[in-house]
């Protein structure tokens, strides 16, 4: 095994994740609020990797994680599947659908991408209401938690809990592969300067394809653990106002950051819960935090405290 | 023939006719979004809030601001919201401009997007807020009460004015823009603000008062629309996703391709109740990613 | 070294800042009743803010203690999302140890809801939610089902309708469960009155314009334009019916949901004449008008929508079952619930075993505008539809609670 000095980033990453370990001894967190975290946390991050690597931005990003959460919620509840396997089912059938949206959309460019990916998110929203097997308004309920590998009963909150937070590490862990792999490599140099890029001779569709696919695929990696989590999938998980929400995590943790859309997930999150008592507060505040987000901190939160640090974050 | 579609002609001409109508009203609404776009490269999603604020205006001058002065019968009637509504919430959108949206120009435009869609969601939580889910009734006025018969059709009065003024305002923009000299100076301002500016004209202002302009016409549309939907807070946002995709359809930088395509949408929309009315919400965005594959500037736009 | 010492404890502190502090109080010494419904969202009118009120009025009114214990009332917005009333009812049992749930108005909601008390054995009272699926084909043995359902406002508005000469119906229909229930529900009465169903039409939920919709009801020439939808829906309808000039001697326009509150949002002008079925209306009885009093004082002089008097009558049969059963054991309280005959002044009837509160159902008319003494005096009571008639019969039911 190669010996390598940790970066600053990897020994946060463990501090965090070693955090989050603790989280079901103690009284002050709910352990569901954090699962859902985690949920939304992945699906953030990956609408960051598409737009912080590959400068992409995509409003319908909830295509797939509705489509993740269909799909695990159904395999789960009606063929009885095991929580991993009805995660797998999931994941595959977002990166599918990834791939087939990428394919249509990445022949395009900036907002008239962004618009085509919300078009084909309508889409696939409409079917959700007409398809039978999705139950329409009242979506997907009542999903068993399952047994892991048909050992480990995830009934228990505790269980659920750890379960989920090896999914979330794991899929933070791929998520810094890629972008320190080759290929996340080329992804940066063709956001910094595609026409250079391709004057290196590199695909750059092809590229983005991936990017996409794999994008597509993490969204829908969250939104299958949250059909498991929450054992519910419904509509609003295909609809836009949730592809606009995970743009916001993403932006106020910071766009390019590894933690950025777990901080923006977190904050959101709390926040609406907070407020979901106060009529238009809600609404309101998240505004606010857009616009404050976009006129004055731009890094976002995590992006911000990793730019005065200098460190990665 | 046609009794094997299910739908009689006369049928099927009143929906066309009733399509028609709402498609002047899409044009009106996606033309203040082409206006600024094509001129402004900024992507307005406060658009929906501005409509609604125009409603909200009119409903508020015909109700609520005769109780404020302690004259409860005093009223700001409908032709009066038509003026005053629009130059409100056209100043309000120049205040937002100088102090936010002014510094976002040299950033790329996704941080105008951003910026717009979060004013948009404070601009409707504070209505909803006050204002509650449900919405207010604003009446139709007086003097455009009542309809005519078109054999089985009923066509109110008011929706053929609605249609005559939106096709109006469309048609004077598109003139003032593309044929006057004063809206050459404003397409030549966004293609070489510098130059234009070298030659001492003031840049900084067109932009202002062009956005301040597209804002008034999403309030004039808003009035408009009062007496026909209910005036809601949320009445934008339903709205403004449709909107854009018609804007995008039409290619963004076009004025006549924004008019265009929002009567056609009008029309595909009606047709779409007829035969598959479930489909109707989705219906533009299958047009919009078919158009986007063959023309991927949209249908009048230009690429750059 | 530094750096990364500075920065990890920068992030631990942001990760503690982030965390909501919720000091988990863990009382059992204090009975909990959650009211989960729709506060801001689409349907905050029916419910809302004044379903927390009822609560509290029940809380305070019952003595504000039962069996020694203190009666705590708190509340959760679901927006009328499914994911969200799943998430907060868990949220409510799991961690606020909350004893019973009451409210929903949009069937998701109220379905999602139910599911979760069930599998936390706890009992869920619905109040402002429609479908007669929540007490037919998913029932549960913790389900009470309080104020009206699909089935009443067939039996209430559909037959009224059909009895008075008007044997052809159009359907505008929204193109969701409830909407569907309510359409064959209501088809069921017209048909087997003698009536004749025309067509009908679905529409997507929150549909802006029904000009289109409205046209094709107006060119199958039926007498009767039934409206199998809620809310904003319906009010979109009734204003664009009326613009279309529909309403008029040889066609009506009949909203086969409407509640007070979707009333005053149009006015009497667009509305009045119109016939609808409710399971409560304030200005009916006494008790009605003195509660209706009560709780206009305390919620800005708007008077009690039938849900949030549900609420209010609910809560209170809920104390009083944990009294009577000396336990707040779910199993024992919904035994006891079951078992006596409710009569509190407003609502007077019985639970069944299926969860559906038997009671009276009330056809009411829109008054006229020169008729209302006040923005509250709406309508008034032309009918009492007896409770047996308005209820699914229990030899029909394909509740699991019944059908073994």
């Amino acid at each position: 095994m190669m010996k390598r000095n940790l970066s600053p980033l990897d020994k946060i990453s463990i501090v965090i994740i070693a955090l989050l370990a603790l989280v079901p001894f103690q009284g002050f967190v709910y352990d569901l609020f954090m699962m859902k975290v985690f949920c939304f946390a992945i699906f953030a991050a990956s609408l960051n990797l598409l737009l912080g690597f590959a400068g992409l931005l995509s409003f319908g990003h909830a295509a797939f994680f509705g489509m993740g959460a269909y799909i695990s919620a159904y395999v789960m509840k009606e063929w009885g599947l095991t929580p991993e396997l009805g995660l797998l089912c999931g994941v595959l059938c977002a990166t599918v659908l990834g791939y087939v949206f990428g394919a249509l959309a990445i022949r395009r460019q900036g907002i008239y991408f962004a618009m085509i990916t919300l078009a084909l998110a309508q889409v696939i929203y409409f079917l959700a209401t007409q398809v039978p097997f999705t139950n329409g308004e009242d979506g997907i309920q009542g999903v068993p938690r399952g047994q892991f590998l048909g050992l480990i009963d995830l009934s228990t909150s505790t269980h659920m809990y750890y379960f989920a937070l090896v999914v979330f590490a794991l899929a933070f862990l791929m998520i810094k592969r890629i972008v320190s792999s080759p290929f996340g490599q080329v992804m940066k140099s063709i956001r910094e300067n595609e026409p250079r890029a391709i004057s290196l001779g590199y695909d750059v569709n092809r590229y983005k394809l991936i990017a996409f696919t794999l994008s597509a695929g993490l969204a829908g990696l969250g939104g299958a653990l949250k059909s498991l989590v929450l054992q519910l999938a419904s509509l609003s998980d295909v609809f836009w106002h949730t592809s606009g929400e995970a743009v916001l995590m993403t932006i106020l943790g910071g766009i390019g950051t590894l933690w950025g859309p777990v901080a923006g997930a977190a904050i959101i999150i709390n926040l609406q819960n907070y407020l979901a008592n106060l009529g238009g507060w809600s609404t309101i505040a998240t505004g606010a935090i857009f616009v404050v987000c976009v006129m004055a901190f731009r890094r976002g939160i995590i992006g911000e405290i990793a730019y005065r640090l200098k460190i990665k974050l | 023939m046609f009794e094997l579609l299910g739908i009689t002609p006369q049928a099927l001409v009143s929906q066309l006719l009733i399509g028609l109508i709402n498609g002047s009203f899409y044009a009106l609404l996606s033309l203040g979004l082409a206006v600024i776009f094509g001129l402004l490269n900024v992507i307005n999603f406060t658009h929906g809030a501005q409509y609604m604020l125009g409603a909200m205006v009119a409903w508020i001058g015909l109700t609520q601001v005769g109780h404020w002065i302690g004259m409860p019968e005093f009223q700001l009637n409908y032709f009066v919201a038509l003026f005053l509504a629009p130059l409100i919430v056209g100043l309000f959108s120049i205040v937002i401009e100088k102090t936010m949206l002014k510094r976002l120009y040299h950033l790329d435009h996704l941080y105008g997007l951003l910026l717009t869609f979060g004013l948009a969601l404070v601009i409707e939580g504070m209505f909803r807020h006050w204002f509650g889910a449900l919405g207010n009734s604003y009446p139709v006025p007086e003097l455009l009460q009542g309809g005519f018969r078109v054999g089985e059709l009923f066509l109110p009065y008011y929706r053929l004015w609605v249609v005559f003024l939106a096709l109006l305002v469309c048609f004077a923009t598109w003139f003032f823009i593309e044929r006057t000299s004063l809206g050459s100076l404003l397409r030549a301002g966004t293609e070489n603000p510098r130059l234009l500016q070298a030659l001492g004209v003031n840049v900084p202002l067109i932009v202002t008062l062009t956005y301040g302009a597209g804002c008034a016409l999403a309030a004039f549309a808003g009035v408009m629309a009062a007496p026909i939907y209910q005036v809601t807070a949320v009445m934008g946002s339903n709205l403004i996703i449709v909107v854009f995709a018609v804007v995008v359809i039409g290619g963004m930088g076009s004025i006549a391709g924004a008019i265009v395509t929002g009567l056609g949408l009008g029309v595909v929309e009606g047709l779409t109740k007829v035969f598959y009315p479930q489909a109707s919400s989705v219906s533009i965005f299958v047009i919009m990613i078919i158009v986007l594959l063959i023309k991927p500037a949209g249908l009048f736009g230009r690429s750059n | 070294m530094k750096k990364t010492a500075i920065a990890t404890l920068a992030a631990s502190c942001f990760l503690a800042a982030a965390m909501p502090v919720h000091a988990q109080t863990v009382s059992d010494n204090e009975v909990r009743i959650g009211v989960l419904t729709d506060l801001s969202g689409i349907y905050s009118a029916i419910e809302g803010p004044g379903a927390v009120l009822a609560a509290q009025m029940a809380a305070r009114d019952f003595g504000g203690q039962v069996l020694g214990k203190k009666i705590v009332i708190t509340s959760a917005d679901t927006q009328s999302k499914a994911d969200l009333a799943s998430s907060k009812a868990r949220e409510m049992f799991e961690r606020d140890k909350v004893d019973m749930i009451v409210g929903n108005v949009s069937t998701a909601s109220a379905l999602a809801a139910m599911e979760v008390a069930e599998q936390f054995k706890k009992v869920s009272i619905v109040t402002g939610a429609a479908s007669l699926q929540i007490t037919n084909e998913k029932c549960t043995p913790y389900n009470v089902h309080y104020v009206y359902d699909t089935y009443a406002l067939s039996r209430g508005t559909g037959k009224a309708v059909v009895d008075s000469g008007k044997k052809t119906w159009f359907f505008v229909t929204a193109d969701y469960a409830f909407g569907h229930t309510l359409e064959r529900d209501t088809t069921e009465v017209v048909v087997a009155n003698g009536g004749k169903v025309l067509g009908s039409v679905k529409h997507p939920i929150n549909t802006q314009d029904f000009s289109s919709f409205m046209a094709q009801a107006q060119a199958s020439k039926a007498e009767i334009i039934g409206l199998a939808n809620a809310g904003g829906d319906t009010i979109g309808s009734v204003k664009q019916a009326a613009e279309l000039g529909i309403m008029n001697s040889k066609q009506t326009v009949v909203p086969l949901l409407m509640f007070t509150s979707d009333i005053q949002a149009l006015g009497l002008k667009q509305t009045s004449g119109m016939t609808f079925t409710e399971g409560w209306y304030w200005d009916h009885s006494d008790a009605n008008r003195k509660f209706a009093e009560r709780f206009m004082k305390e919620f800005k002089g708007k008077a009690p929508t039938s849900p949030q008097a549900g609420v209010y009558s609910a809560t209170l049969q809920y104390l009083k079952a944990i009294d009577a059963a000396k336990t707040d054991n779910s199993d024992a309280v919904m035994k006891q619930m079951k078992a006596v005959e409710i009569n509190d002044g407003l609502f007077r009837g019985k639970i069944r075993a299926d969860g559906k509160f038997e009671h009276d159902m009330f056809l009411l008319e829109v008054k006229k505008p020169n008729e209302s003494k006040n923005p509250n005096d709406v309508a008034k009571v032309i009918k009492v539809i007896a409770a047996k008639d308005a209820t699914l019969p229990l030899a029909q039911s394909k509740c699991k609670l019944v059908t073994n």
